[in-house]
């Protein structure tokens, strides 16, 4: 959008800085570290979790270890590990098959919601996906819990129905209805000039999805499906309640894993405020927050490409 | 002259057989959580009563109500928006009525796609680093709501700000040339004219931090507290970590008290998200322009 500019004071201000024009510019000021605050926030965030797990990166710190190693013993008395590897596998594999499921179905709805469905229908749909978006977290964890555990173990005869497979599925879910809305929000972009124009050349409905709508919307499709990732690598309470929060490199969707985020839900309540467990949950806190970071502006340049084109 | 060909009955049934996958994926998707929430309901409803909502937890959480924790979650929500709503409405008027369109305002709107992006751990370790530790507030309601606040803010920046740029910009210019500065044309007319919408945006926020968990988790929220909270430096308990700790915490929990407190966070959530809905619906259906 071109920003209106208001015809400059001067012209039209016969008895300029009077009261008015100081409350103006006033407001200008204030509005303008309401805008900024965003900024502020970020920065601050990176800041206070580095402050405090700064202690780590100097001290314990190895990088082999803490990348590459799956022993995440930091309350052992002999010998204290910090290996995030196993933790690392946990959040691939849930985010993983959660994508899986995810990407797949909310872009076939997005599609239907967008280019197939009318009238009360879309309307219908659309109120419902968003409203499916709302649902908590730890409602989803609970549903994980209570209704998706016993129904695994029973169809699956395994004995525990807390793995990978049920974390995936919930954090599917929980990804669906928002990759759903802004994959449709980008179908939605899609000028109808350019429907109507294949439909005159005699285009079917699908051929024009195939053809036109596809490929012009890919930009910010690709967007929908990272911020869906995104999501669904930091969210927390569902997997805390769902994985089984074993240290674990799974080798099937049915062994229990733990989560990164999950791993900071769990223990930091226990540490000691500056205690080496307590730096190395707020380093966890600052791979996550870089990694959510790089998907995020990842996202956004991804979808400004197609506003550009 | 118009019969269909053979390649247009093909093309034809093709477009069928996809409308109906992409159908069938739509109710795939929305069928297992309309199921599972109708078990919520199934099994919850039973517990739910006057004195479940109004009575405090008795028996180590196993009996009694869940009245702190109701009292606790509109306590930390009602002083999220205190902080939230001034600071996001500000940031949106900036955004929609003064910022230039350059790489600075480019940062800005990064920086909230970030701050709705952040996972909601790292929020927590924010709160507790910043608010609990450096200011010194303890672990206590204030700490915990202002690491809600900021953690919802985009929710009310980016709805605020798409109400003020709905308003036609005829309005302003009209107003302009009357001679108005453009703090008495966005007084007098543009936030007028937003107002409602804005109020969707505040509703959808409540919603928002009603639900989170985590970031409450070490700012402010506890298990289990005997008495009330007394002021915004106490802690106090929460209806969303209240779920997590009877359905993982509590020993020889009655399997109904879980999905109880389950269903009212739920149709909390619910009900709000939907009269923002309905209120938007309202709008789109009252708007003159």
């Amino acid at each position: 959008m071109k920003k209106p500019t208001p015809p400059s004071a001067t012209l039209l201000d016969f008895n300029k800085r009077n009261r008015d024009w100081y409350l103006d510019k006033l407001v200008q000021a204030l509005v303008f570290i309401g805008g900024i605050s965003a900024i502020v926030f970020i920065i601050g965030i990176f800041v206070f979790i580095t402050k405090e797990g700064m202690g780590f990166l100097v001290g314990d710190f190895s990088f082999k270890e803490f990348f590459l190693s799956p022993n995440w013993r930091p309350t052992s008395e002999t010998k204290a590990t910090y290996g995030i590897l196993a933790l690392i596998a946990g959040t691939a594999s849930v985010t993983g098959l959660a994508m899986l499921v995810a990407i797949p179905f909310s872009l076939g709805t997005a599609i239907f919601i967008a280019e197939f469905a009318t009238g009360k229908t879309r309307e219908f749909l659309k109120v419902t996906v968003e409203l499916l978006a709302a649902i908590p977290s730890v409602v989803w964890g609970f549903i994980g819990l209570a209704i998706m555990n016993p129904l695994i173990i029973e169809i699956f005869h395994v004995p525990v129905g807390l793995n990978v497979l049920n974390a995936g599925i919930i954090l599917g879910l929980m990804a669906a209805p928002i990759m759903t809305s802004i994959a449709e929000d980008a179908l939605k972009a899609v000028p109808d000039r350019y429907r109507e124009a294949a439909e005159a050349l005699g285009a079917t409905r699908w051929q024009v999805i195939y053809k036109v709508v596809l490929p012009a919307a890919k930009n910010g499709l690709l967007g929908a499906v990272l911020l869906g990732v995104g999501r669904g690598f930091g969210e927390t309470m569902a997997v805390l309640m769902a994985t089984g929060h074993a240290i674990n490199i799974p080798t099937s969707v049915f062994d229990s894993v733990r989560a990164l985020t999950a791993t900071i839900a769990a223990e930091l309540g226990e540490t000691a405020v500056g205690s080496p467990h307590y730096k190395a949950l707020f380093t966890i806190g600052i791979a996550l927050f870089l990694i959510t970071f790089i998907i995020n502006l990842i996202a956004d340049l991804v979808v400004r490409g197609v506003r550009k084109g | 002259m118009f019969e269909a060909s053979p390649i247009n009955r093909k093309n034809l049934s093709r477009q069928k057989l996809f409308r109906f996958i992409f159908g069938a994926m739509t109710a795939s998707l929305i069928l297992p959580v309309v199921l599972i929430l109708g078990t919520l309901i199934f099994k919850g409803a039973p517990v739910i009563s006057f004195d479940f909502l109004f009575t405090n937890p008795t028996k180590g959480m196993t009996a009694g109500g869940i009245f702190p924790a109701l009292l606790g979650t509109i306590l930390l929500v009602m002083v999220a928006l205190v902080a939230s709503v001034p600071l996001g409405v500000a940031a949106a008027i900036y955004l929609s009525e003064y910022a230039p369109d350059n790489w600075f305002t480019r940062t800005i709107n990064l920086a909230i796609i970030n701050l709705a992006g952040v996972p909601s751990i790292v929020h927590a370790l924010f709160g507790l680093g910043a608010f609990v530790l450096f200011f010194r507030f303890g672990t206590s309601i204030l700490a915990a709501s202002l690491t809600l606040a900021i953690m919802t803010l985009p929710v009310v920046i980016v709805s605020t700000r798409e109400s003020l740029q709905s308003v036609p910009l005829a309005f302003r210019e009209a107003c302009w040339n009357m001679g108005a500065t453009r703090w008495q044309t966005i007084r007098r007319i543009v936030l007028p004219n937003a107002v409602t919408g804005i109020l969707t945006g505040v509703i959808l926020e409540v919603s928002r931090t009603a639900g989170e968990t985590a970031p409450i988790m070490f700012t402010g929220a506890v298990f289990f507290l005997p008495f009330l909270p007394q002021g915004v430096f106490d802690q106090t308990m929460a209806l969303s970590l209240h779920l997590f700790v009877v359905s993982t915490q509590v020993p020889d929990m009655p399997e109904a008290v879980p999905y109880g407190v389950a269903l009212v966070l739920i149709g909390m959530v619910l009900l709000m998200n939907s009269a923002s809905i309905a209120l938007r619906m309202y709008l789109r259906g009252k708007k003159k322009w």
